[in-house]
């Protein structure tokens, strides 16, 4: 069956419609913060000249480097431990076929469900008594620890579509399990690996309500936090704030076009199967 | 040998102790410590405090601001796993043909997919502001008079929900499309033979082989928009009132600035049992239906 090339046109022009319908909101964004502040034109109007002073005014009073550096130290920090985590206590769930192994599974994607906020009040009260607010260990543990379910149940999917006769050669030629793991499973992991550092990297790096109790102090603040204290405080000046929030969208944006492929299939891993 | 393999499978399970040192001491130890502190009057930094029996819990049944939290975190969960479900699936379907510009289309719907809620949040405001918002400006170009978005609570919750699912909706999509392609295509040659419609092969095909998609969008869906909270925070702080808080934007709001912290712990266990029964009835009615071919 052929289609006829003019319906092929009418898609194109469907999808675009709806692309643009999802981006208005980043256009608007755009315009606000290339707008002078005496400029009144509406706000779909593009500016026909380019006012770099607000992303500036951002980086000096918002603080933005010093959120940028503080968000990049959670969100390395939380990867490569979710990583060394969740692949270590995966390969033995995915590998024993037990009552136990199944239950502790099941723990472990019941804790998945628990909501943030729901147990923060004595979360809170025991990072305090660990002295462990305003530091980025306690914050590094706690996000570490919320994010690890998802990861677990990644790694464990894919290592169950590793053969199990590698283990058994190895075994035979007298490898201990936590060789096995290093030597045979880990370098085959790096697909998955990839996804979760993608998913969970994201997840962090947009975090607001751990950072919103563990990281109070202003030398602390990560982008969430600076940008929401750039639109409750500074409330007039739309246009520095704008320019925070895009300031913090754009590093994303450049990683996400630069590994389209990996983000997609990353986030749709172990979805479907 | 059966010693050694006990041995093997003692150190096999060892690997996954340091994950449970982490959710033994920042999720059931806190969980527990959660329990204790809903009987209480604690205000969340004093060192007294008083054993309160069960009153938090009788304040709660006939918290009217409870009531509210209740519904709107049930259309907030529920009403963004359906809307972002369907709305999925019709992209999924329709971005999976083959057009001019299709990648560039589906990565502009799924681009917003990697912005905090928060962001997102303040981004609408430009949209939703009363005067000099996006909108209202293109209200007045049609001659109808501006409007307050967000001071009704209907539409301020609705709003909310229609953010929400415009910016995710993409996530639903690509897992829909990955789903799309495990499909074989000689399924629909065969019911083609046949002379099913495009409906029933829709319905007898295309749904059941989707269900690990179905299953897992569901699932994602409802856990995200069970816990929202960012984007109402940006959006709306639970106002006007509190008509258009969730469960975690009011325990956030009674903790931080009620202080009242035994009052908030006790909603905070209301929230994590609502969210287990519901994600677990959801999940065995999902797993029912799920079909092998």
């Amino acid at each position: 069956m052929k289609r006829k090339p003019k319906l092929k046109l009418i898609w194109t022009l469907i999808g675009l419609a709806l692309a643009l319908l999802h981006l208005m909101p980043l256009y608007i964004a755009v315009t606000v913060a290339f707008k002078k502040t005496t400029d009144l034109s509406s706000r779909w109007q593009f500016p026909s000249y380019l006012y770099w002073d607000h992303f500036k005014d951002a980086i000096a009073t918002g603080h933005l480097l010093r959120a940028f550096g503080n968000s990049l130290i959670l969100t390395v920090a939380t990867a490569t431990l979710l990583v060394l985590v969740g692949s270590v206590t995966a390969y033995p769930l995915a590998r024993i076929k037990t009552r136990l192994s199944r239950s502790l599974m099941n723990v472990i994607l019941g804790v998945m469900m628990i909501p943030t906020l729901s147990i923060i009040v004595p979360l809170y009260s025991m990072m305090q008594q660990f002295q462990a607010i305003n530091t980025y260990w306690g914050i590094i543990l706690v996000l570490t620890t919320f994010n690890l379910p998802l990861c677990i149940f990644l790694y464990a999917n894919f290592i169950n579509t590793i053969p199990k006769e590698l283990d058994e050669a190895a075994k035979v030629d007298g490898c201990g399990s936590y060789r096995l793991f290093y030597q045979i499973i880990l370098p085959q992991l790096k697909p998955v690996t990839a996804a979760v550092i993608i998913l969970k990297g994201l997840k962090v790096w947009n975090d607001y309500e751990f950072p919103l109790y563990f990281m109070q102090k202003p030398q602390n603040q990560t982008i969430t936090l600076a940008i929401s204290h750039f639109f409750s405080d500074t409330s007039s000046y739309f246009g520095s704030a704008s320019a925070a929030a895009l300031m913090a969208v754009v590093p994303v944006v450049i990683i996400f076009l630069a590994l389209q492929k990996n983000f997609i299939s990353g986030l749709s891993e172990g979805a479907v199967k | 040998m059966t010693r050694n393999k006990y041995t093997a499978r003692l150190q096999l399970y060892s690997m996954c102790i340091p994950a449970f040192i982490l959710f033994g001491t920042f999720v059931f130890y806190p969980l527990l410590r959660g329990v204790r502190i809903s009987f209480t009057d604690w205000n969340g930094f004093s060192q007294h405090y008083s054993f309160i029996g069960l009153d938090n819990y009788r304040k709660l049944i006939i918290d009217p601001n409870i009531r509210t939290a209740f519904i709107n975190t049930l259309i907030y969960g529920i009403g963004s796993t359906i809307v972002q479900n369907v709305w999925g699936l019709l992209y999924a379907l329709l971005f999976n043909r083959k057009f001019a510009g299709r990648n560039l289309v589906r990565a502009a719907v799924y681009l917003p997919v990697l912005i905090s809620g928060l962001i997102m949040g303040y981004i609408w405001y430009f949209l939703l502001q009363y005067s000099g918002g996006a909108l209202n400006d293109l209200l007045t170009v049609f001659g109808v008079g501006p409007i307050d978005w967000l001071a009704e609570h209907r539409r301020a919750v609705g709003l909310i929900l229609f953010i929400t699912s415009l910016q995710f909706v993409g996530q639903s999509m690509v897992i829909y499309l990955a789903g799309l392609q495990t499909i074989s295509k000689s399924y629909y040659e065969a019911a083609e033979l046949d002379g099913a419609r495009r409906w029933s092969r829709f319905i007898h095909i295309t749904l059941p082989l989707l269900s690990p998609a179905i299953i897992t969008n569901v699932t994602l869906k409802l856990i995200g928009g069970l816990q929202l909270f960012d984007l109402i925070v940006a959006l709306t702080n639970g106002g006007p009132g509190f008509s258009t808080h969730s469960f975690s934007t009011l325990i956030n709001y009674l903790y931080f600035v009620n202080q009242n912290a035994g009052y908030s712990s006790t909603l905070g266990l209301v929230l994590f049992l609502f969210i287990m029964a519901i994600t677990i009835s959801v999940n065995k009615v999902l797993y029912k239906r799920e079909v092998e071919y």
